[in-house]
């Protein structure tokens, strides 16, 4: 693998990159030596066979894995333009998660009202004034594209919407924190198709202000939606490039195997 | 199970070796399931017919008291004195008795046991929390006469040296160990209820940079609010149904007060006074136990359907 041509693959400005990454769960050596570029404001298609590390890599973004013992990163993990290195244990956990949201493969909203799971992140940084919470919470609904089916019912509990309407609830929810980046985990996995067309519509109009990393398991969608792709193979990240090359000219074996389906 | 069967017969698929031995083995398993049934339709049966069973023997006896009493004089009355030669009938202060020493511990074990649940569950590392757990569950198995003579000989003098002039018998002593009694009990069914709360939604919480304190107020609490409440029925519904602490520490005589520092009797603890023997069987002070006794199982049947209902609402939720 050539290291430092990942990087130079990406004709943006960085907004976060991994550096010789290297994550362990106890003695299981889950990444190793990834070197993935983040490019700013575009989407970054994380792909690769079941239980590769795409959610253990993608998790390592927001330092997820501190929530549990026996977790261990070791290399960078760089986020751009301050350039510091966000698994550092000197660097807040709280601090890189208000920067950088996540939307989860199943929607989890709180048991909440509609209004308070897309205020939450508000909330938490201790914002009480009602005015701006309501001004914040509309922008991001409208930004979910949820706004109009949900405004006259801002007070209903959020369990109550449908299963697409609550991920454009956790993606509301996420916008409303404006994060710097936001991770989608599989975001659609568990959605129909009608939902899932309507996430991939958000996630494009989401990145011209948001730096999107997503992790999916559907080849069309990483090819839809994203603009650079890291295909990852038992924690190694095998091929890095922009969408449109990875999927027509793959320069490993393994990648073209993977995405003409003829894997393992 | 019939469906699979049905789709073989008809589908007819010669590729299973198996499908004659399957099928004649379909009489012998559907029998003996049947007969399994049957055992746990017993068993299931046996415990809704010993509750009935206790209901209507309550309520035969309770008859016959109430041949001589009046409900209305029973249930208002301020008075009960069934020792006395004009023996009065009112259960106000046994019921005042039960409610005070109830309600004090429950001031102590709701907020300790909701305490040491939100902190077993969400802020203990989880080798401290295995290590905590069995003292609770020790606690909770304690005989209850030893917290009956705990309160006596030992929070009562305490209490005496802050209360000047507190009699040796009194609710509040009895209610704060009864308190400490169900601690566990409370504790146990609000944890369980916050385990419940599934990872995916404190991840979220976490995710969005909410504090370790913050996810435990805002999601897992509202999310495991029902359960929490059921805890808390539920240990009430203990309180009230508790004997041997009531009985020793707070004294067996009724007294119509609300004042925690006064002895007074509960109804359980009118219960087993009676049921030793003070009264001659068959009179209408025996009598009465019934009657207080199916004021008791109402009182403790309304909580625990309560405390049973709230419960299942969190696992519907999830
Ligand atoms: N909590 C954990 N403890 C130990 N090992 C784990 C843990 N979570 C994941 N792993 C292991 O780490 C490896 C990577 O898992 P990960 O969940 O990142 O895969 P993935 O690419 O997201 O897979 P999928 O597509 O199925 O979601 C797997 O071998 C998995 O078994
Ligand atoms: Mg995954």
């Amino acid at each position: 693998m050539s290291e430092q041509n990942n990087a130079t693959i990406v004709s943006e400005p960085l907004k976060a990159e991994t550096r010789k990454f290297n994550f362990y769960y106890g003695d299981n050596h889950a990444l190793k030596n990834v070197d993935l570029p983040v490019a700013e404001r575009m989407v970054t298609a994380l792909i690769g066979p079941s239980g590769c590390g795409k959610s253990t890599l993608l998790r390592s973004f927001n330092r997820m894995h501190d929530l549990y013992p026996g977790n261990r990163y070791e290399g960078e993990i760089r986020l751009y333009p301050d350039d510091v290195n966000l698994v550092s244990p000197a660097v807040d956990p709280i601090e890189i998660r208000m920067r950088i949201s996540m939307v989860f493969q199943k929607p989890n909203p709180f048991p909440k009202t509609i209004f308070e799971n897309v205020a939450y992140g508000l909330m938490v940084r201790g914002e009480k004034r009602r005015s701006v919470l309501e001004e914040k919470v509309e922008e991001a609904l409208r930004g979910a594209a949820l706004w109009e089916e949900v405004k006259d019912r801002l007070d209903d509990l959020a369990f109550n919407l449908s299963g697409g309407q609550q991920q454009r609830l956790c993606i509301a929810r996420a916008l409303a924190a404006d994060p710097e980046i936001i991770l989608f985990d599989e975001p659609t996995s568990a959605l129909d198709p009608i939902a899932t067309a309507s996430i991939e519509e958000l996630i494009a109009e989401i990145k011209e202000k948001v730096t999107i990393l997503i992790v999916t398991h559907n080849m069309q969608q990483a090819a839809r939606i994203s603009d650079y792709t890291a295909f990852m193979y038992l924690g190694e990240l095998v091929e890095f490039g922009r969408t449109d090359e990875l999927f027509v000219r793959p320069r490993k074996k393994q990648t073209e195997d993977y995405i003409t389906g003829r894997f393992g | 199970m019939s469906d699979a069967m049905t789709a073989t017969e008809t589908g007819g698929s010669p590729s299973s070796l198996y499908l004659d031995r399957i099928r004649t083995m379909r009489h012998v398993r559907n029998g003996k399931e049947r007969v399994i049934e049957a055992i746990l339709f017993v068993a299931a049966f046996c415990a809704v017919a010993v509750t009935v069973a206790i209901v209507a023997i309550l309520l035969y006896e309770a008859s016959t008291f109430f041949a001589h009493v009046s409900l209305v004089e029973f249930l208002t009355g301020t008075e009960w004195t069934p020792l006395f030669e004009r023996a009065s009938y009112g259960m106000l202060p046994l019921l005042v008795g039960t409610v005070v020493t109830s309600f004090i511990a429950f001031v102590v074990a709701g907020p300790l046991g909701f305490l040491i649940a939100m902190y077993l569950s969400e802020f203990a590392p989880p080798k401290l929390a295995e290590v905590l757990k069995p003292f609770l569950e020790l606690l909770a198995g304690v005989p209850t006469i030893v917290y009956g003579y705990f309160a006596l000989l030992f929070v009562t003098p305490l209490l005496q040296k802050i209360i000047p002039g507190l009699p040796g018998f009194n609710m509040l002593s009895a209610g704060l160990v009864m308190g400490l009694m169900i601690v566990p009990y409370v504790a146990s069914v609000a944890e369980d209820a916050m385990r419940a709360v599934p990872m995916a939604l404190r991840e979220g919480s976490y995710a969005m940079g909410a504090t370790r304190f913050q996810t435990a107020m805002w999601v897992v609490l509202p999310a495991s609010f029902s359960g929490v409440m059921a805890a808390f029925v539920l240990g009430i519904s203990r309180a009230v149904g508790e004997t041997m602490i009531v009985a020793i520490a707070a004294g067996q005589q009724p007294n119509f007060t609300f004042d925690p520092r006064e002895p007074a009797a509960t109804i359980t603890a009118y219960i087993v006074q009676v049921a030793m023997g003070d009264l001659p069987h068959g009179s209408i002070g025996y009598q009465s136990i019934f009657a207080v006794g199916l004021v008791l199982v109402v009182i403790t049947l309304v909580f625990n359907l309560i405390g049973q209902m709230l419960r299942r609402r969190i696992r519907e939720v999830y």
